[in-house]
């Protein structure tokens, strides 16, 4: 498993929001944000509420249901010829892993990007074992030059100027410097090609694993999962549990939503479906095919009915695109697999809330990423589910500031009756005096430094409105429409 | 137009920080006819304690809130978020007493923000106001009463109506001004950017004054604008709307 990092979420956002080159990266969002309303412009807003409620209905069907159609797709993978392994944990999934590429003496493995096995961080666990892991999307490419995770779902290279490409490319690989784009995806195309027909065994992630005809399906741009999933002799697939869709036909729902939300394509350049191994009547393939489910940490979102509806994703990044916060603090800031508010929700469910507490308090709620997102998940309902556990849940699971817990009794017993109400008002009157001679405050004490290092605070009213009321509570005249 | 009575939920920032805007509402709503009643007991709607994490509390304040506004036949408030709480979260806030179930439904649906009020409710489509000489205006989209409630045509309508107006759109009009309550104090830097592009965009307006529907949004914007001198200043829109009606300043 990776390293979790959610605790450093607040410095590691500060370096990216002070980085100007990030900020320019993620300056870049827009383009996608951009490219989504377009596409659903072109498909018809009428039509895209239509895909998208039937995409919830099959959603809400499959996890209904969910160890049918999961039993289902494995009858079907193995009727295909394939293997499926069930894992608990990432550590399960990572030696199955293991033991298939030990079996195999695998030397090279190539992989097309998946985010199950960032979050199984198998490329490290074949390293260790000897074996070259080679990752063969271009984005995940770089940040693996790089020795990075990956900054955004669909994007993973997504922080990185191309200078900054160039100069990895001439440390690690040795080519001459190159400021074109296209020049530079050459660069790795020529490296990428030699690994894809040396390597024997590949991996690849699933966008959708279909029941009903144990089929892997692969959206992709490059056509590496094509290749991942085609060229070395075994192929291992690696799916979370939450990927199964019943129907072959439920993909007519889920295309067009995912890749419009994503990139704003109506289709990508490759859709690639795997089922099963080569056949023996068939020329191309592989002779081994490998699923492995994974569960980690989903059974319970699956058992949490508040939590539930964020296995509906499927992974397009839209809210990413379309959250302040994520706009300026970038992926790494997050600190783990899944970054952006949908990370925000996954993270805390699957490593725990009290080491990652920051990521679902570290929003504004703007309802940005519910409004954008394919599959109508209540992003926003979820954090304040998660903040509650945070402060409020069972003990060992939260994680509470004893100061804040103690100013909120306060904030109760001031909110309890007019009273108290307007005696804290009054006392702040008193107490903010001193510090100002106009109307605003520009320096406070903690924690309210937080706000005057940028803000000026306005100060409490002399006179609350609950006491000018009595004064207005008798109009001076019968004072009619016509009164001016 | 038919007499209509409402109750005012005020809201504590405004109540505290901006009585104004209260005073500005209240003389708005009763130019156009509104009887208004302001029951002394309200306080809070518990937003503060729900958004920090602290549900329990936001429980609490949210039952005080339906006992004291029961026999309301509305409710108003100058307030996009303080409506989203009892719109959106009462139902699921007070889950736990299934006898109040109905009452909160009905609440809920008897709970609106005030330009919401007056152009679904009361179809007003001018209000009367003027400024005293023309004025470039910006209208910021608060983002709880924009995707929650769906308010966004009905204060645009009713600022065109003020006579003296220029109404400007921003740039990104929909997006985040980084406020989110403790958000702002928790994670400031990370608020400030936001913010810090939001104000970008006002200024690139031109605008000489920036309104919204919530004080909130307003004292967050407003008050980076007065610490970076800006040219534009902040106004809710209940004193915009108030302007040059009777028994108030000019704005």
């Amino acid at each position: 498993m990776p390293s979790i990092r959610t605790k450093e979420f607040t410095p590691r956002a500060s370096e990216a929001i002070n980085n100007p080159t990030i900020q320019e990266s993620l300056g870049r969002l827009s383009n996608f944000r951009q490219g989504r309303e377009e596409a659903i412009a072109e498909f018809g807003q009428e039509r895209w509420d239509e895909y998208k409620k039937r995409a919830q209905e099959i959603k809400h069907e499959t996890m209904e249901h969910l160890d049918h159609y999961l039993d289902m797709l494995s009858t079907n993978v193995e009727r295909a010829g394939g293997h499926v392994f069930f894992a608990h944990d990432v550590q399960e999934a990572n030696d199955y892993v293991a033991g298939v590429a030990q079996a195999n003496n695998v030397k090279t493995v190539i992989k097309s990007k998946s985010m199950v096995s960032e979050e199984m961080g198998i490329a490290d666990v074949l390293e260790s074992m000897g074996i070259e892991p080679v990752e063969t999307d271009l984005g995940e490419y770089i940040i693996q030059l790089a020795k990075e995770a990956p900054y955004h779902i669909i994007a993973p290279a997504l922080h990185k100027s191309k200078e900054e490409v160039s100069e990895l490319f001439e440390r690690i690989l040795g080519t001459p410097a190159q400021s074109d784009i296209t020049a530079l995806a050459a660069i790795a195309r020529k490296v990428l090609r030699e690994k894809f027909l040396k390597a024997d065994m590949g991996m690849t992630g699933a966008n959708f694993g279909v029941a009903e005809t144990g089929t892997i399906v692969m959206v992709t741009n490059e056509g590496n999962g094509r290749m991942s999933s085609s060229l070395p002799k075994v192929h291992v697939a690696t799916m979370g549990m939450e990927r199964v869709i019943p129907r072959l036909a439920d993909l007519s729902t889920f295309l067009p939503l995912l890749t419009r939300s994503a990139t704003g394509q109506r289709i990508t350049s490759y859709v690639s479906f795997a089922t099963g191994p080569r056949r023996s009547d068939e020329e191309d393939g592989p002779e081994a095919f490998h699923l492995v489910i994974l569960d980690n940490g989903r059974s319970n979102m699956l058992a949490d009915p508040q939590l539930r509806e964020a296995l509906y994703c499927i992974r397009c990044g839209a809210c990413l695109n379309a959250c302040p916060v994520y706009s300026k603090v970038g992926g790494h800031a997050y600190g783990w697999v899944y970054p952006g508010p949908i990370g925000a929700v996954v993270t805390p469910s699957l490593v725990g809330v009290p080491i990652a507490k920051d990521l679902p308090f570290a929003s504004t709620l703007c309802g940005a990423c519910r409004e954008v997102c394919p599959l109508n998940i209540d992003i926003p309902r979820m954090l304040l589910k998660l903040r509650s556990d945070a402060n409020e849940g069972p003990k060992g699971t939260r994680k509470a500031n004893r100061v804040e817990a103690m100013v909120m009794r306060g904030w109760r017993m001031t909110v309890g009756g007019p009273r108290m109400f307007t005696m804290a008002g009054k006392v702040a009157t008193l107490l903010q005096w001193p510090l100002s001679r106009n109307r605003f405050l520009r320096r406070l004490p903690p924690p309210l430094s937080g706000w005057t290092r940028s803000r000026d605070f306005p100060k409490v009213a002399a006179k609350p409105f609950r006491s000018r009321w009595a004064a207005m509570a008798l109009p001076p005249s019968k004072e009619g429409s016509d009164g001016d | 137009m038919a007499a209509r009575k409402i109750s005012l939920f005020v809201t504590c920032l405004v109540d505290q920080f901006y009585p104004e805007i209260g005073e500005a509402t209240v003389r708005l709503l009763r130019h156009l006819g509104v009887e208004v009643d302001f029951p002394a007991d309200q306080t809070c709607c518990g937003q503060v304690a729900l958004n920090g994490g602290y549900r329990s509390h936001a429980v609490a304040v949210a039952r005080r809130f339906v006992e004291i506004f029961r026999d309301s036949e509305a409710i108003v408030a100058p307030s996009g978020s303080c409506v989203t709480t009892v719109f959106t979260h009462y139902p699921e806030l007070l889950s736990e007493f299934p006898e109040l179930a109905g009452e909160v439904e009905s609440l809920r649906n008897r709970t609106f923000e005030l330009t919401q009020y007056l152009v679904d409710v009361l179809g007003v489509e001018e209000v009367g106001a003027f400024l005293p000489k023309p004025t470039r205006v910006a209208y910021h989209d608060c983002c709880h009463a924009l995707r929650d409630l769906g308010v966004a045509s009905q204060p645009r309508q009713l600022l065109q109506s003020i006579d003296g107006i220029e109404l400007v759109e921003l740039t990104d009009c929909e997006s985040c001004c980084g406020f989110g309550g403790t958000f702002s104090v928790k994670y400031s830097e990370i608020s400030t950017a936001i913010l810090n592009e939001k104000l970008r965009n006002v200024d690139a307006s031109g605008a000489e004054i920036l309104t919204a529907v919530d004080a909130s949004c307003l004292m967050h914007m407003g008050g980076a604008m007065r610490r970076q001198t800006m040219q534009a200043r902040p106004m809710h829109i209940a004193e915009l709307l108030a302007s040059g009606l009777p028994g108030g300043a000019c704005a």
